[in-house]
């Protein structure tokens, strides 16, 4: 853990990341569909113009293009906002890559309503659900930019399957040292505890940790699971603490339909039945504004994550 | 090379698949299928530099073909395993249960010469440039073929790949459209109308050709060998392509209805009856 709170940007962390591989992985190529300088992908494209792709405002066709790329042996990445990168081209991901398990990586930032400003048109918060839905796509939405690092090393160099990762456009708390290692497919107790488990995914496990914290101090013991990959989810981990504490909460920056809520109760009902609740964005476009103030409004908070904690411990 | 005589036996022999293929399954598309065959037997018997015998996903050093319309793929399998790339006994296959001949070809089932899964309308030409620009990485002087069809460039997405390729001078694919005029619900002029198709590709930055005849192996091979010099000029070659849906079985042509219904028995013998067995039948 890191001793004091410095905010870091996931999206700079991907763009150096990429620009660093791209010497030893003379295979990698990166698309981008005019955003590459939010994206930061242009990190790459600077240093690597011949395997940089700006497809232009054209999320469809960057999808194919990368299927065409890694069908001859490439290894690309795509990147654009969430939004884009799922929703637009979901059927280009789902037939021209996933059904001949293209091992395309489709990096997206601006997920979620920590976009802010932007408002609900830019903030997607039904990604990760349609992505699990497709078959061979595997899906991981990192908590900083520590793990977007360490993920992205990951993705260099692997070539089983297309793989989704969704980053957050707003600067985000440093919660990993250079010392973390990330195995992919798999979760993290990150505190150990016995009254209840929380599970979250992508940047809210700051604001478990924070939540802990409080917990804590009102003599609530809970373990804090952090699920970077959502899509093979980890269930044995979820398994182990259900049966320790009996009652689960879910914490992500997305719709709690189809998401991890969804996942971890599918996995848990079918395995060791117990409470499972689901925080996260209702069923419900946002809006404008500043992402704390949104998390506030929008029951991502600390708050609204305790009083979850104490309304989930009176049920017997 | 062949001699014509035999690459029209062939074409006989791939059109009798096509139609007992569907017929076996009540199922999929012989109308395109037919109106496909000579342009398929030209690129796989006399235009690409492939290797059937040992296929490699990767294609390097190989000419690579994508197919878009992949709802044509009786004709696509055919000629595949004609060519060497699998069993022909397999066509039996076809669409049923366990098969690697998938409705729309597809690569999970691990059939050679199938690179890409497609059927979904309007995605190829995104996947053939992609190709080619693996191609271009690799100093790979081999070309990316493709085939899409008329009522397909009704998808946005082929006019997003056509801007790219054009404005980017991706100049190591040809790319064909199986002009028919015919689409599910009835003729493009009706449905869509597509206007002047090389004119709208021109525009965007490519080198245009034609194929008046489509049904004509000479002349498709012929301008495929031409369109071969077209490339590494600075644009993509686009190959209109003026075919008749259902060629080589009268009843057939002149009509949209069998884009996408088979022929029952009575139908099979009588267009069997027209296209005597070649090659032998699987």
């Amino acid at each position: 853990m890191a001793e004091q709170i410095k905010l870091t940007s996931m999206r700079n962390a991907y763009g150096d990341t990429l620009a660093r591989l791209g010497e030893k992985y003379k295979n990698i190529v990166v698309l981008d569909a005019d955003l590459a300088k939010s994206t930061q992908t242009i990190r790459f494209g600077k240093k690597f113009p011949e395997r940089f792709f700006d497809m232009g405002i054209a999320e469809q066709d960057m999808m194919g293009t990368a299927a065409g790329l890694a069908a001859c042996g490439m290894n690309p990445f795509t990147s654009t906002f969430a939004m884009f990168g799922s929703g637009r081209c979901w059927e280009q991901i789902r037939n021209s890559i996933a059904y001949p398990n293209l091992p395309v990586k489709i990096v997206v930032t601006h997920a979620g309503v920590s976009v802010g400003a932007d408002g609900p048109t830019h903030q997607a918060c039904e990604d990760m659900s349609i992505l699990r839905a497709i078959p061979n796509m595997k899906v991981v939405s990192p908590a900083d930019s520590v793990e977007t690092e360490r993920l992205i090393e990951f993705l260099a160099d692997y070539y089983d399957s297309p793989v989704y990762v969704r980053l957050a456009r707003m600067n985000t708390p440093v919660i990993f040292d250079n010392s973390y290692k990330f195995e992919f497919a798999k979760g993290f107790v990150i505190k150990e505890g016995s009254d209840i488990t929380l599970v979250s995914t992508g940047i809210m496990l700051f604001k478990v940790l924070e939540a802990y914290e409080t917990l804590k101090g009102k003599g609530i013991n809970a373990e804090v699971i952090h699920m970077p990959t959502i899509k093979p989810l980890d269930k044995n981990i979820l398994i182990k603490s259900a049966k320790k504490t009996g009652k689960i909460i879910t914490i992500e920056e997305h719709t709690i339909i189809g998401g991890l809520g969804s996942a971890v109760a599918e996995a848990v009902s079918e395995n060791f039945p117990c409470y499972v609740v689901r925080l996260g964005v209702g069923d419900l476009f946002a809006e404008s504004g500043e992402p704390e103030d949104l998390f506030n409004k929008y029951h991502l908070n600390v708050e609204a994550i305790i009083n979850k904690v104490l309304e989930l411990l009176k049920k017997k | 090379m062949a001699t014509t005589a035999e690459l029209k036996d062939l074409c006989t022999q791939v059109r009798r698949d096509i139609l007992r293929m569907v017929h076996a399954v009540q199922s999929g598309h012989p109308g395109g299928s037919l109106g496909c065959t000579e342009f398929f037997v030209a690129l796989y018997k006399e235009i690409m530099h492939h290797n059937p015998a040992k296929f490699e996903m990767d294609g390097i050093n190989e000419d690579v073909f994508i197919l878009s319309n992949g709802h044509i793929s009786p004709v696509y399998y055919s000629v595949l395993a004609r060519t060497g790339y699998f069993p022909v006994e397999e066509l039996k296959t076809f669409r049923k249960i366990n098969s690697r001949l998938q409705g729309h070809p597809t690569t999970h089932e691990g059939l050679p010469g199938v690179r890409i899964a497609s059927g979904s309308l309007g995605q190829g030409l995104s996947v053939a440039i992609g190709a080619a620009l693996a191609k271009k990485l690799n100093s790979d002087n081999r070309l990316i073929y493709s085939l899409h069809g008329d009522g397909e460039i009704q998808e946005g997405q082929i006019w997003e790949a056509a801007m790219y390729a054009g404005s980017k001078g991706v100049d190591n694919i040809i790319a064909t459209i199986d002009a028919n005029g015919r689409q599910i619900d009835g003729d493009t002029d009706h449905v869509m109308p597509l206007g002047d198709i090389g004119k709208k590709f021109e525009v965007f930055g490519w080198d245009i050709l034609k194929i008046n005849d489509g049904n004509n192996i000479e002349e498709v091979i012929s301008v495929l060998k031409e369109a071969k010099n077209h490339t590494g000029k600075g644009k993509p070659v686009l190959i209109v392509m003026k075919t008749e849906m259902g060629a080589g079985v009268d009843f057939m042509m002149g009509t949209h209805k069998w884009h996408g219904s088979a022929p029952n028995d009575e139908q099979l013998q009588k267009a069997l009856a027209q296209l005597p067995e070649t090659l032998g039948d699987y």
